[in-house]
């Protein structure tokens, strides 16, 4: 099990670190999501609900995290370094986790700044709120890397990846978008929390599946 | 060679939707054998070897290979490296998967061995075409592996990298099993026990 996560570690760092030197990734999810909130911000009428804007901050945040996947498995197809992963002794499932952590990573810092524009724009965000926005980031981490990675095998990955993610994380803006208005959020939570186990354990499962032929 | 099989394929067949690739191709490959396979482009040496490794399914027939998959080396067309990684970071991850002992020992000893040593510190992307096959020598070598699988192994390298790999597969030849795919089989002469021909489907 220790090497099982040493594994994951050196995977998602490598991640961290190719971002670090490209910022082909970060740099364009931060700016994406702040100007669509400033679009959305001149769009909705000045009488708007706050429960709209709260809808719009998630198309927002799962556009911004569509946009992240794209490019999420890119090195590994630079060079063929996906098959030298798949090549080696350890458990591919890490590959998994370790592409799920990083992305996760990177939308959470997007997140940073969205939601703080979200605050100036529109409404703030209490902490209840705030835990289903990390809850419906796993999950979108979680089913957007293992769908991503399917697309990245295939040809027309831009087109594919939107058409298999986008159905796949609707129950996640509802339970995202019920948790920040709802006046009993819990039931939205617990809704967001089983997706997230149920869709990681499914996805850590069938990822030796889809990089194998 | 039958009995002591260590690699065996039986009516071997891949197809890519209507389009045959491989078929009926039959060998067996003894312990520490060097089988050369050689064919024109496009008659499916590439597939064949990655059906070796494990990356691509047979559509038919049965291919039996007795190495685990951490035992088994494999260069293919591209490096299977990361390009923004540097080739000490590509080797220190890929020897961590690969549970490398005495990781650094081995690769600094790859790295010296292979003349990459005062390049392990630059980005793949700005090594040259010939650096980067060295490279991917060095990761395909980095486990000590019992079965090596290598794709046209000389291409891009220059007159002292091709006969360094030519000392390196002598090195190789009989202590462990190889399996070459190649333009150039005189080249391979010297260790070859087995040959493939491969025509098109």
């Amino acid at each position: 099990m220790t090497t099982y996560f040493g594994d994951v570690a050196a995977l998602a760092r490598k991640d961290l670190r190719l971002e670090l030197r490209a910022r082909d990734t970060l740099p364009a999810m931060a700016l994406f999501v702040l100007a669509t909130l400033v679009v959305f911000h001149f769009a909705l009428p000045g009488d708007a609900s706050d429960d709209a804007a709260y809808g719009l901050l998630w198309v927002a945040l799962v556009f911004t995290a569509l946009l992240g996947l794209t490019r999420a498995w890119v090195p590994e197809g630079e060079s063929g370094a996906l098959d030298g992963l798949v090549l080696a002794p350890s458990d591919r499932s890490a590959i998994w986790l370790a592409k799920t952590l990083a992305t996760l990573a990177f939308l959470f810092v997007a997140e940073l700044v969205a939601l703080p524009a979200f605050a100036l724009f529109f409404a703030g965000l209490d902490a209840v709120a705030l835990l289903g926005v990390a809850l419906a980031s796993i999950g979108i981490c979680a089913v957007g890397s293992m769908v991503s990675a399917m697309a990245a095998a295939a040809r027309g990955r831009e087109v594919l990846l939107p058409l298999l993610f986008l159905p796949l994380v609707i129950p996640l803006v509802v339970g995202g978008v019920g948790s920040s208005i709802s006046p009993e959020p819990g039931t939205y939570l617990g809704f967001l929390g089983l997706y997230d186990v149920v869709f990681a354990i499914l996805s850590w499962a069938a990822f030796e599946y889809v990089v194998t032929e | 060679m039958g009995d002591a099989a260590v690699v065996r394929a039986g009516f071997l067949e891949k197809r890519y939707g209507t389009k045959t690739v491989l078929r009926d191709v039959t060998f067996a490959l003894a312990r520490g054998g060097t089988l050369v396979v050689t064919g024109p482009n496009g008659v499916g040496k590439t597939t064949l070897l990655r059906m070796l490794v494990g990356l691509a399914a047979p559509t038919r027939g049965s291919l039996d290979v007795a190495f685990e998959r951490g035992r088994i080396g494999f260069l293919g067309h591209e490096p299977l490296v990361y390009r923004d990684l540097t080739a000490l970071e590509n080797l220190d991850l890929f020897g961590r998967l690969y549970r490398v002992a005495e990781r650094r020992e081995r690769i600094g000893m790859l790295l010296e061995r292979f003349g990459l040593w005062d390049a392990r510190g630059e980005r793949v992307a700005s090594l040259s075409r010939g650096m980067t096959q060295r490279l991917a020598l060095c990761r395909t070598l980095l486990h000590d592996p019992d079965l090596l699988v290598l794709d046209e192994p000389h291409s891009a390298l220059d007159a002292d990298g091709a006969a360094l790999l030519d000392g390196e597969l002598v090195t190789l030849a009989g202590r462990r099993t190889l399996v070459v795919a190649t333009h150039d089989p005189a080249r391979l002469a010297p260790i070859q026990s087995a040959h493939l021909a491969l025509e098109r489907a």
